[in-house]
């Protein structure tokens, strides 16, 4: 009737030296490699003045579209050949991982903030400000982003960060909803019940009882809107509606090599290749987050 | 000396225009004298949650009164009533649910001195929070050093002891619980109650503890409180009321607790 039940864990605290999360990664291959893609991705942005054989805009018109370095006509000084315009395509690519990764993160970034917010307020509060929120949200789902972020561009003109803040302005929808319907489920939990009778307000409860509970699912959409980013940036340099000229991106590379596809593959597919990598590997990294970011989906 | 009077308390739910509000709390008046215990007992739907949620002020009632210390809750300026929070304290249920599963114990049971306290913020005064914490955990049966842990390593009967040390972390004088044991099994539930009646002990409390277990009532009880479709049909000291019921829903309830010694149970069938 009374048989006593064992008050402390079982579990050796010699195995809570490295947090599980991060063991758990060690031992998944796909995630390595996935994250290992984007460090060389990252790193090549990051020091692409150190890592670029060549001035990513340096022309040599004696030196027009010639195939990568193993192919015959290949020079070796152009491992990855060259454009129409004689330019390294391999520097290129490196210099517009830069900007790729910096839109995609920023952009991912911006709308995260903004989704979870108006996520976090609409699902907390409920409401007129759910009904107003919401309602925003329709119009902005309703409304095609890419047109939109093309009227935008036209209109203020292109440059690195009215890209970034029309892309981060319109991605917002999508974390937006599911923060909401998280917080719906959330707010009837009994710790939160139990946050109130305790005293605390709207503002702590949201941030010490919510936000590290859609924490999971903020990082999963997160790392698909990186993605979405870089591609719809690529899409507006292809249109020719990103960034000015003289930054490198794959989306231009991309628009620049469409010309030249019957004859001289290389300066399309070599970025288009990038570009799919990348999207590849931040969506498998997101997933791998994702589990990590439970602390119970890794219990042993 | 009276700590909790509820008075004429009244909790519609829903009723637009062309439809009859649901009525949860009908007319509930009743005083709790610091240091008893007071159950609250009733079938399911016979409005107790309610009852608790009001006078927790988490919902506000259609109509009456709840005088915490003499004081009308209703008035109260929100830095008021989270004054009169620190003297109440509940704990809930179900122990699965009722702690943030993303945080560590220590920040769990440290969470109302960091809402009544905002000097005990910042890394800075973490050692004497942790110390605080674990005196916490230690008064309830728990090893300071389980601080560190997240809830779902702990077992349920030590997840309830975890929501007493939250409850406690405040030295309230009122403690609300919400069937604290029908979630565990009956041995663990034991060491449960017999920790609450420690507590209550040392610490003066008063407990209003919610139960549709009759047999745990039976053993915590000072008084009852019999509730059903959200009146309170019969009130009065325990042993009156488990042993000379006055009322036939009193009787019924009963009557419907399974009895241990088979023979008087057919006895108790036949007469």
């Amino acid at each position: 009737m009374t048989a006593p039940t064992p008050t402390t864990d079982p579990t050796p605290p010699a195995a809570r030296g490295i947090p599980s999360g991060v063991r758990a990664v060690l031992r998944n291959r796909l995630a390595l490699a996935a994250m290992a893609v984007l460090a060389a991705m990252a790193l090549a942005g990051l020091f692409a003045p150190l890592v670029a054989p060549h001035d990513p805009n340096a022309q040599d018109l004696l030196a027009r579209l010639r195939p990568p370095a193993w192919l015959d006509g290949g020079a070796p000084g152009h491992l990855l050949g060259t454009d129409q315009l004689g330019r390294d395509l391999l520097s290129r690519l490196v210099y517009g991982a830069r900007v790729s990764l910096l839109v995609g993160l920023s952009a991912a970034l911006l709308a995260g903030v903004i989704g979870a917010v108006v996520g976090l307020v609409s699902g907390f509060l409920g409401g007129w400000p759910d009904r107003v929120l919401m309602r925003l949200a329709d119009i902005q789902l309703a409304f095609p982003s890419i047109l939109l972020a093309l009227a935008i561009v036209g209109f203020v003109g292109s440059g690195l960060w009215t890209v970034i803040l029309v892309l981060g302005g319109t991605g917002w929808v999508a974390y937006a909803r599911v923060v909401r319907s998280e917080v719906l489920s959330l707010r009837t939990r009994d710790f939160v019940t139990e946050a109130r009778a305790i005293g605390a307000g709207d503002l702590a409860i949201m941030r010490r009882h919510l936000l590290p509970n859609v924490m999971a699912p903020l990082a999963t959409i997160g790392t698909l809107q990186v993605a979405a980013a870089i591609v719809a940036e690529a899409s507006l340099s292809y249109l020719g509606l990103g960034v000015p000229k003289e930054i490198v991106t794959w989306g231009a590379m991309l628009s620049d090599g469409q010309l030249y596809l019957g004859t001289s593959w290389w300066i399309a597919v070599f970025p288009g290749l990038a570009l799919m990598c990348t999207a590849l590997a931040i969506n498998v990294t997101g997933d791998v987050l994702r589990d990590v970011a439970d602390p119970k989906a890794y219990r042993r | 000396m009276t700590l909790l009077e509820l008075r004429g308390l009244r909790k519609e739910y829903g009723g637009r225009i062309g439809q009859a509000a649901t009525v949860a709390v009908d007319g509930v008046s009743l005083a709790v004298a610091e240091g008893e215990t007071l159950a609250l007992v009733g079938e399911s739907g016979s409005g107790k949650t309610t009852l608790v949620r009001l006078l927790l002020r988490l919902t506000e009632p259609t109509a009456g009164q709840v005088l915490f210390d003499g004081g009308d809750l209703a008035g109260l300026t929100p830095a008021r009533l989270r004054a009169v929070r620190r003297e109440m304290q509940v704990v809930l249920q179900d122990p699965y649910s009722s702690m943030n599963p993303r945080m560590r114990v220590t920040d769990i049971v440290a969470e109302p001195l960091v809402t009544h306290d905002p000097a005990v913020r910042g890394r800075a005064r973490r050692p004497g929070l942790r110390e605080r914490v674990g005196g916490l955990l230690e008064a309830v049966g728990l090893p300071a050093a389980v601080q560190d842990r997240y809830p779902h390593e702990f077992s349920g009967g030590q997840r309830q002891r975890i929501s007493i040390a939250r409850a406690l972390a405040l030295e309230p004088r009122l403690l609300v619980l919400d069937e604290p044991t029908s979630a565990l099994d009956v041995s663990v539930q034991a060491q449960v109650l017999d920790l609450l009646a420690e507590l209550q002990r040392r610490r003066g409390l008063t407990y209003v503890f919610v139960s549709h277990n009759l047999a745990v009532v039976r053993a915590v009880a000072d008084r009852v409180a019999v509730m059903r479709h959200g009146r309170i049909v019969e009130i009065g000291p325990a042993a009156q009321v488990f042993d000379a019921p006055g009322h036939a829903y009193t009787r019924a309830l009963l009557d419907a607790v399974p009895d241990p010694d088979p023979r008087r149970a057919r006895r108790r069938k036949a007469g």
